[in-house]
């Protein structure tokens, strides 16, 4: 099992979860975030002094999956959120030793 | 008669709301950690004031009218003022009007003092500078020494934003800087609140200006289109010079030139007509967008930029009577301005009322800060300016989720 982190902008968060619904994904937690990349902050003038705001939102999509979903599924979550431009964020890919489904008590890849 | 006493009951409750919609515009426009600081010391001016206003405040700002420096108690605690009178009333009703202006007037200041002021310093300043600085003040313009001269000032563009305005600046040399100001940023954490506060106050300034006529007649329906141009000339004046200068029209632009230029036409609105609101609102807005600039230039840290929009666009608005006044429209005891004729003479009436006012207001206030200094501190704890005053000072927060 992986768990698939993706931090991405927030506009893109829709077609995000419809294709990984599509892919036939059975649920994703997502975070709203902030923190800065290479696309770093940007400014806001109030009144003429220029403020800098360091941090940009972002939603941060977490999901685990089988092994053998993980090449298809981030490349799905890729291809969604991709726009070309700086600030579109990062997947990363995790091992997970164990997981639980609270209601059934179901372990391991039969929880996904 | 009967229309004046309606429109002056309107008027009256129309400038009471006021003080929430500068508590908005401020609220909006201060940190999330200290908007309910910001909007108690405006509603502390609506607990505080109206009480001490009947009981010396009105009397002294107004009778007897023939004192020039300051009035007495012939009126105090509502003596005399009643609906059974000659007037039906009508007296009664201008001690309420006046009040909500004595409301105002320090809650003004509030800005300035934003995020660092103990609130109990608060509490005992703005009601005692409401009776030693705007009481003679009110009654120096209103019926005083400065009347007698010959200045004008029809709302309160001396008495009130240029009184309001130079006191922020004595309050904030004594109160010092902000932590991490001009340095660390600060920007407005409810941009929609600020919104929300302006329009109340333009709606609000319709009952200050055009009731400030003391009657339904001509002379309030041209302070309300007076009111109504400058603000909009005003405001658009900030937003196109924040346009070219900054790049973006912005809302916060639009709120503060719609507000320098109420500030404004205040002195002038019932004194200037046809196009002359446009002009004043325009000019207000342009040098008022460069005004609130200096605070960093000179080293104040007037947070909210009272100094910059009342202070300045009270006293350009007041100055700008001297070129702008028409009596062709108001009546010949008002001296004309210099684009009607009317020489320098008004002009330098307005330079000296504006002068004694600023002169008077300042050395009173900073004294009266020092010795708040001295006794009961103005200055919050530094753990509590970097952990927010709401929680410190209120056991309240605005945000809970």
């Amino acid at each position: 099992m992986k768990l698939i982190t993706a931090v991405v902008k927030p506009f893109r968060l829709d077609e995000v979860k419809d294709a990984l619904k599509s892919a036939g994904v059975a649920g994703i937690t997502v975070t709203e975030v902030q923190g800065f990349g290479r696309q770093a902050g940007h400014t806001e003038v109030y009144r003429g002094t220029e403020y800098q705001v360091d941090f940009v939102p972002k939603a941060r999509i977490e999901l685990v999956v089988d092994d053998d979903d993980v090449a298809n599924l981030v490349s799905v979550i890729t291809e969604a959120a991709k726009t070309g431009k700086i600030g579109d964020g990062k997947i990363w890919v995790t091992s997970v030793d164990s997981l639980l489904r609270i209601r059934t008590g179901e372990q391991g890849p039969d929880a996904v | 008669m009967e229309g004046n006493t309606a429109w002056v009951l309107v008027s009256a409750a129309l400038v009471l709301f006021m003080t929430p919609g500068l508590a908005l515009f401020y609220g909006g426009m201060d940190r999330s950690r200290n908007v309910l600081n910001m909007l108690l010391m405006n509603f502390w001016c609506l607990l505080i004031i109206p009480v001490l206003w009947v009981a010396f405040g009105y009397s002294l700002a107004q009778a007897p009218f023939e004192n020039s420096l300051i009035g007495g108690f012939d009126n105090a605690f509502l003596k005399d003022m009643t609906i059974t009178g000659e007037d039906g009333g009508f007296g009664l009703l201008v001690v309420a009007f006046l009040g909500m202006l004595a409301v105002i007037t320090p809650a003004l200041i509030s800005g300035a003092v934003a995020d660092r002021m103990k609130f109990s310093a608060w509490a005992i300043f703005a009601p005692v500078w409401m009776l030693l600085v705007f009481v003679p003040v009110f009654k120096w313009v209103y019926g005083g020494w400065l009347y007698e001269r010959g200045s004008l000032d029809f709302a309160g563009g001396t008495a009130i934003h240029v009184n309001a305005g130079i006191a922020a600046l004595a309050c904030v040399y004594v109160l010092g800087k902000r932590k991490g100001w001009p340095k660390e940023g600060q920007p407005p954490h409810n941009m929609p609140m600020v919104m929300l506060g302006t329009g109340i106050l333009w709606l609000g300034w319709f009952g200050f200006n055009a009731g400030s006529a003391l009657a339904a007649n001509g002379t309030a329906i041209q302070a309300f289109m007076n009111t109504f141009l400058a603000a909009a000339a005003a405001g658009l004046a900030w937003a196109v010079v924040e346009r070219i200068r900054d790049g973006h029209f912005t809302n916060l632009g639009a709120a503060s030139g719609i507000v320098a230029g109420l500030v404004a036409i205040t002195p002038g609105a019932g004194f200037v007509a046809g196009m002359s609101p446009i002009w004043i609102g325009l000019i207000a807005g342009v040098i008022c967008c460069y005004a609130v600039g200096l605070k960093s230039k000179i080293g104040y840290d007037d947070a909210l930029d009272v100094v910059g929009v009342h202070f300045v666009g009270g006293l350009v608005g007041s100055l700008l009577i001297g070129f702008f006044s028409d009596p062709d429209f108001f009546g010949t005891d008002v001296m004309a301005g210099i684009f009607y004729g009317g020489g320098a003479k008004l002009l330098v009436e307005q330079a000296i009322a504006n002068g004694a006012t600023i002169v008077y207001s300042f050395a009173v206030t900073f004294a009266l800060m020092l010795i708040l200094k001295a006794t009961i501190g103005v200055r919050v704890d530094e753990e509590v300016e970097v952990g927010g005053l709401d929680q410190a000072l209120h056991a309240e927060t605005a945000y809970n989720n």
